[in-house]
């Protein structure tokens, strides 16, 4: 499993969408095409945005399913990230 | 020869209760030329107007600035907030500082992302927040800004400022651009003919001017200024949006108002329009947080996910094809 440290990426306040853009474009989606599973870790990040989480992810779950959410993991994130994060999985399902 | 000039009159008071007259005031017609008067006893105004001073008077030469002698304590007031520096103007006042840094975010313009990464995490401690407290004022700068980095095109950036109000407990954030405004940057994917039409849109869950696909695109949801307006909402406070010639204003509800409805049409909200105010060249957004309120912002994004959930999926029901029956 691949993992992904985001604290020394993008802070205890994860909002910088560039980032986000780089980390899925250069990590994420190359990890999904080759059927990996990949753990990102929230751990030291105490808040995020949603656009930055959805300039994270939301393209991932477009363009390989819903069922990439069974081989991307999220680790240690606190409830503000959680919730955060089902947001943006919800809407993006919900939106097709 | 009459000479013309772009003027704006700080009245005794200006909050998003009461700023309505002061925008009606506010005379765009030469951009060259700035006039600043005041009420000559004392002037109390929300963050949000600073940074409409400020906004205007970047895009003027310094000597084309003329801001009348104002109340000593006001004036004050204004240095601090960092508006005579933003002009480059010197006010010739010294001020004592009484703490090192005062509960207050001073005018800050931010051009790009990196520059956003250093100022919300060099502000938020101006405020001397708990951390809990924070979340929110972080989100709403950190988002506003995001907006106007990414759909204003303006090459003056963002321009932010905010206060914390002791009695009320509350933190009031201002935050302009001169940029293409609100209507320009929705018709890109979004047919509008009215500055109205448009904000009511640009708060609407999945819309976003990037796309007209409902739910947006890989890197715009269509969420921020949804999110901005349902935090206002759950802190029951003011939330105020102006573009273009129109305005619209989230009211503050009191506390006997207790279930947080977020409603996805910002019209079903209790709140104000004016659809005939001085043309503003960009986009203005003043948002009161009340940091009183019980609501954890854990909570507030459980309710969210569910209201926005439930309106993508019925936006994009709204864009099924019907079947013809003949």
């Amino acid at each position: 499993m691949i993992e992904i440290k985001l604290l020394p990426l993008v802070g205890s306040f994860a909002e910088n969408k560039d980032e986000a853009r780089r980390l899925r474009l250069v990590e994420l989606v190359p990890a999904m095409e080759k059927n990996e599973e990949v753990a990102l870790d929230f751990e030291g990040v105490d808040s995020a945005t949603q656009s930055f989480i959805h300039a994270l992810i939301s393209d991932v779950i477009r363009r390989f399913g819903s069922d990439v959410l069974d081989r991307l993991y999220f680790k240690n994130c606190n409830k503000t990230v959680q919730g955060i994060i089902n947001i943006v999985v919800t809407y993006v399902q919900e939106a097709g | 020869m009459t000479v013309i000039i772009m003027k704006i009159y700080l009245p005794n008071s200006a909050f998003l209760g009461n700023i309505d007259p002061f925008l009606r005031s506010f005379d765009p017609t030469d951009p060259s030329v700035l006039e600043v008067t005041s009420n000559p006893r004392w002037i109390s105004i929300h963050p949000v107007v600073i940074c409409m001073v400020a906004a205007l008077g970047i895009t003027v030469e310094p000597e084309n600035i003329h801001i009348e002698k104002l109340e000593a304590r006001s004036k004050h007031y204004l240095e601090r907030m960092g508006l005579f520096s933003v002009l480059g103007m010197d006010s010739n006042i010294k001020i004592v500082e009484h703490e090192p840094a005062g509960r207050f975010i001073p005018l800050t313009i931010v051009k790009n992302s990196k520059e956003q990464s250093h100022v919300i995490a060099d502000m938020i401690p101006l405020l001397h927040l708990k951390p809990q407290k924070a979340e929110p004022i972080k989100y709403v700068i950190s988002e506003l800004v995001r907006n106007v980095l990414e759909h204003s095109q303006s090459p003056r950036g963002a321009i932010l400022c905010a206060q914390f109000y002791e009695k009320s407990n509350t933190i009031r954030i201002g935050i302009v651009d001169t940029g293409i405004g609100i209507k320009r940057s929705i018709s890109a994917s979004h047919g509008v003919t009215t500055d109205m039409e448009a904000i009511r849109l640009a708060l609407t869950p999945g819309i976003t001017g990037t796309t007209n696909r409902i739910g947006g695109t890989e890197e715009n949801a269509g969420a921020g200024l949804f999110f901005i307006k349902s935090i206002a909402c759950a802190s029951r406070d003011f939330f105020m949006l102006y573009s273009g010639d129109a305005m619209f204003k989230l009211l503050k509800r009191g506390p006997s108002a207790k279930r947080i409805i977020l409603n996805t049409n910002p019209f079903d909200d209790r709140h104000s329009t004016d659809p005939h105010l001085p043309y503003w060249q960009g986009t203005v957004v003043g948002i009161d947080i009340s940091l009183d309120q019980g609501q954890e912002f854990t909570s507030l994004l459980e309710i969210l996910r569910t209201v926005y959930s439930r309106a993508v999926s019925e936006q994009k029901k709204m864009k099924f094809k019907k079947p013809k029956f003949i």
